[in-house]
């Protein structure tokens, strides 16, 4: 069937089954690569997405769930705002690290979410094997310091 | 040092950090190559028996396919590594679940899993044995004749006679579980035919070379007929040591008889499935003492569970029995290791190789006797620790500098150990149903191969100078998240007196870059980072530039080369010597088992919950004395990822095995540590001792997963007063524990 839906910032229509995974759609066919599979179901957020402008996990979302709504992936990320994440060893591997990016920079934007829970509780859903997570909450603390600083200036 | 930078060298940034943070960096199931079809493995149902019959059922349309089988392989049908008994496609026997049986690939993704679906092994089964501290019955022995894979041992003085004069003599018996590495990124595989008949595989992997070896054995070709090239891994530790060289091989064959390229990518399931784990152990102590608590004997027995292929066996049981009586002194010393053949999907290398297995053994029992003779557990480390010109069990004398006392103290400062013992009396004293405790390991790491492996290796790196002077390394060493990119980068730069950008990293590939030897045994930095280091001085010997030149001096040495040789191509290389100092005797198997050993002290904090049985770690200390830290973020970044993957193993990483096979293989049912699972993990360099390496850097990848174990369940022991002897210690494994002791 014909999905038509907003991807980064664009209209796009695609010829799909209606129950493919948006994971696969926008990897494969649209070749946008920046989105991992980690585990397939929804377990390590590595696949995060926003949907109308919330984090999901792209390969637990039916492609014809996304007609006529907004997608952003990893690849609308402004790269001048990951520096702190850098800086921190947020990423080893890279293989979970989009889906990280994703949901670190949601927070970012969203700093009252610290008053009523901690980064790590945030971040708690994004599985990561290299890092001990501890460059990851570093990099999002230090993320909210700059976001924060430049809020006051 | 030439052009030496001192400390802002520690502080590069990770070379390829950004690519990885947008999604930029391209993994094997992100290349776009065109015609390509999808590959995947039909796999064996049974643990052990004879295949019968494979039917091919009516769901699909067999024409699309290709299939390939056992008769479809050109060379020996064989996965070359130590020995050759895994097969590549089984043929009439199966040893284990999963064994991979046929191979499949369509257009369709979607399809090929159809397929799959729609393919039976028929299997006449055998009576299988997946208990490896067993005996196996006469139908059960599959391997010489009481299926022990490989036994070594280690003896140093006299034990009975050292146990006959003791005053304390402690036994205990330790077990630690299989491991899934869960790198994030799952095995995957391309593979294509070139127009000159050479076959290309590229994909996730540590080891270039020995991929390369196992496809030339497999395909009955010479070198130039098997190209392998690294794509960027997204994480190994271990697990895409031998493994990959299965799949690789698998692609391939599908790839010469499609006449296509063959793209293999497992999903999480089958990756969990099939592919190695850690070894389960079973480790056996006892233990003389003299009345002040010195040691006097260990005799050790170490059992690994090798599953159904020797794989990589031998080498992780060597590895284990060297760092089984832990960095003490003692010289009464007998170590006898067995690896045992069962029916359980083949285990093979994971951080550490042995070592976590048998140093959580032997820092458990350090507590036990502790308690045994009435002293605290740090105060018997540091009358044991080695002592500078002591020796290790091998009988290697420790000379290097590091002081193992200094960095017990600093980790018991640190801690603040007494202090939390003291106010851990009161707490659990007073609360109803909270427990706490803290526990220490201390705990050591050999770098690079074993004895003379690294001689076997003959490790060759490559410098290419470019026209422009700017310099390019060639190494095997494969980036899979852990900074060889980065450091070889640093290491390079430093000693040409080069900017960071004047040094490139080529891709690892193998009609490009010379063996450097695999990606493993913390070996990159301290051995291949050291044939960098010599590559650099090799080129400003070759450009007759003076060892103390400046970047700049060289590099206009490089631009006049090419001035005066147009059409020129100036590389040079350096090649491993052993150190003369290092002797190994293989037989005895005993001399200088490592060229450098990596020293730590980790202590934890935890609270268990009675009433949950769950067990929390608040706080962990991790101080170590690794030589020279090479870049302070990527350093501290793989102690917290290895402490934290270790707190995993010890409290929560539990594989089901049923009929040898994890039946837990997802992520769903496969518990691994999350943000709000451990604590932050302060992390402490020493950076003292001299060491082979660049700068007098040593090994540091593995040994962050030797201590937490033994820490953590140290520190459950001291909040309950009870003994756990295994791991994982899961909720409900202390629950069972807390009720049979009631």
């Amino acid at each position: 069937m014909e999905i038509a839906f907003k991807l980064n910032g664009e209209q796009v229509t695609v010829q799909t089954e209606p129950t493919a995974r948006l994971l696969d759609l926008l990897r494969y066919p649209l070749g946008l690569t920046g989105t991992k599979e980690g585990c397939g179901e929804g377990e390590c957020c590595a696949c995060t997405v926003y949907l109308d402008g919330d984090p999901v996990n792209a390969c637990l979302v039916p492609v014809f769930q996304v007609r006529g709504r907004e997608v952003l992936t990893i690849e609308a990320i402004d790269r001048h705002s990951l520096e702190p994440l850098l800086q921190s060893g947020a990423t080893q591997c890279g293989a979970c690290t989009p889906g990280v990016v994703m949901m670190a920079t949601w927070v970012t934007t969203r700093p009252h979410l610290l008053e009523q829970f901690s980064a790590r509780e945030l971040m708690a859903g994004n599985l990561c094997r290299c890092t001990g997570y501890d460059g990851i909450i570093e990099g999002l603390q230090a993320a909210l310091d700059v976001d924060g600083a430049e809020d006051g200036a | 040092m030439p052009g030496g930078r001192g400390a802002e060298a520690t502080a590069v940034k990770r070379v390829e950090g950004l690519d990885k943070l947008t999604g930029a960096e391209r993994y094997v199931d992100d290349l776009t190559i065109p015609g390509c079809l999808w590959g995947m493995t039909v796999r064996s149902p049974a643990p052990r028996g004879r295949v019968r019959e494979v039917r091919f059922g009516t769901a699909v349309d067999w024409s699309e396919f290709t299939i390939v089988d056992q008769t479809d392989i050109p060379g020996e049908n064989a996965i070359k590594l130590l020995e050759t008994d895994q097969p590549v496609l089984a043929g009439s026997a199966v040893r284990h679940v999963h064994e991979p049986v046929l191979l499949l690939a369509h257009e369709s993704r979607e399809m090929c899993r159809r397929g799959v679906a729609a393919v039976e092994i028929v299997v006449e089964s055998e009576d299988p044995i997946f208990d490896f501290r067993l005996s196996p019955t006469p139908d059960q022995i599959q391997h010489g004749s009481d299926n022990v894979l490989k036994r070594l041992s280690i003896v140093k003085g006299d034990v009975e006679a050292a146990l006959a004069a003791a005053t304390y003599v402690v036994e205990g018996a330790y077990e630690t579980g299989a491991q899934e590495h869960v790198y994030l990124e799952t095995q995957g595989m391309v593979a294509w035919v070139e127009d000159d008949g050479a076959v290309v595989v590229k994909g996730s992997m540590q080891c270039p070379y020995y991929i390369h070896a196992a496809l030339t054995h497999a395909l009955g070709r010479d070198d130039d007929g098997v190209r392998v090239i690294h794509a960027p891994t997204g994480g190994g530790f271990g697990g895409k040591e031998e493994y990959p060289s299965t799949i690789a091989a698998h692609a391939a064959l599908l790839a010469l008889k499609a006449g296509r390229p063959v793209k293999i990518i497992y999903d999480r399931g089958e990756d969990m499935a099939a592919t190695t784990k850690r070894h389960p152990a079973q480790v056996r102590h006892r233990t003389g003492l003299d009345a002040e608590g010195r040691l006097l004997a260990q005799d050790i027995e170490v059992d690994l569970d090798g599953g159904a292929y020797v794989t990589l066996s031998p080498v992780v049981l060597s590895r284990a029995i060297i760092h089984a009586a832990g960095p003490y002194s003692c010289d009464n010393v007998r170590i006898v290791g067995r690896a045992m053949l069962t029916n359980s999907v083949p285990y093979g290398a994971f951080r550490g190789f042995g070592a976590p297995q048998s140093q959580f053994a032997n820092e458990r029992h350090m507590d036990i006797v502790a308690s045994r003779i009435g002293m605290d557990p740090a105060e018997l480390r540091r009358i044991n620790l080695l002592r500078e010109g002591e020796t290790t069990s091998t009988g290697q004398v420790i000379s290097d500098g590091a002081d193992r006392i200094e960095v017990l103290d600093a980790a018991l400062r640190h801690a603040e150990y007494a202090k939390r013992q003291e106010r851990h009396v009161a707490f659990n004293a007073e609360h109803p149903y909270l427990r706490r405790g803290i526990g220490l390991a201390s705990f050591y790491h050999g770098a690079g191969f074993t004895g003379a492996g690294e001689v076997y290796l003959k490790s060759r790196v490559g410098l290419a100078a470019r026209p422009d002077g700017s310099v390019a390394v060639l190494a095997a060493s494969t980036e899979m998240g852990q900074g060889t990119t980065t450091v070889f980068t640093q290491i390079a730069a430093e000693r040409l007196g080069y900017a960071d950008g004047d040094v490139s990293i080529v891709e690892p590939d193998t009609a490009v870059v010379p063996d450097s030897g695999p990606t493993v045994a913390s070996r990159t930095v301290m051995v291949v980072g050291h044939l960098v280091e010599r590559a650099c001085d090799n080129l400003r010997a070759r450009l007759e530039v003076a060892a103390d030149g400046t970047g700049d001096e060289l590099k206009t040495a490089i631009r006049q080369w090419y001035a005066d040789h147009p059409g020129g191509s100036l590389q040079v290389e350096a090649e491993y010597h052993k150190p003369e100092w290092v002797e190994w005797d293989d037989e005895a198997y005993c001399g200088d088992a490592y060229a450098a050993f990596s020293w730590a002290t980790y202590i934890a904090e935890v609270e268990v919950d009675l009433r949950t049985c769950n067990t929390r770690v608040t706080d962990f200390v991790a101080v170590q004395e690794v030589g020279r830290v090479m870049n302070e973020t990527l350093a501290r970044g793989q102690v917290q990822g290895g402490v934290v993957q270790g707190i995993g193993w010890a409290l929560m990483e539990e594989c089901k095995l049923e009929a040898g096979a994890t039946r837990n293989n997802q992520l769903t049912n496969y518990i691994i540590p999350t943000s709000v699972d451990v604590p932050p993990v302060r992390v402490f360099f020493l950076q003292k001792a001299g060491a082979p390496g660049p700068g007098g850097a040593k090994g540091i990848g593995e040994m962050p997963i030797d201590g937490p174990a033994p820490a953590v369940i140290n520190a459950v022991a001291a909040a309950l007063g009870r003994q756990p002897t295994s791991i994982p210690l899961t909720p409900e494994r202390l629950f069972d524990m807390l009720e049979d002791a009631s």
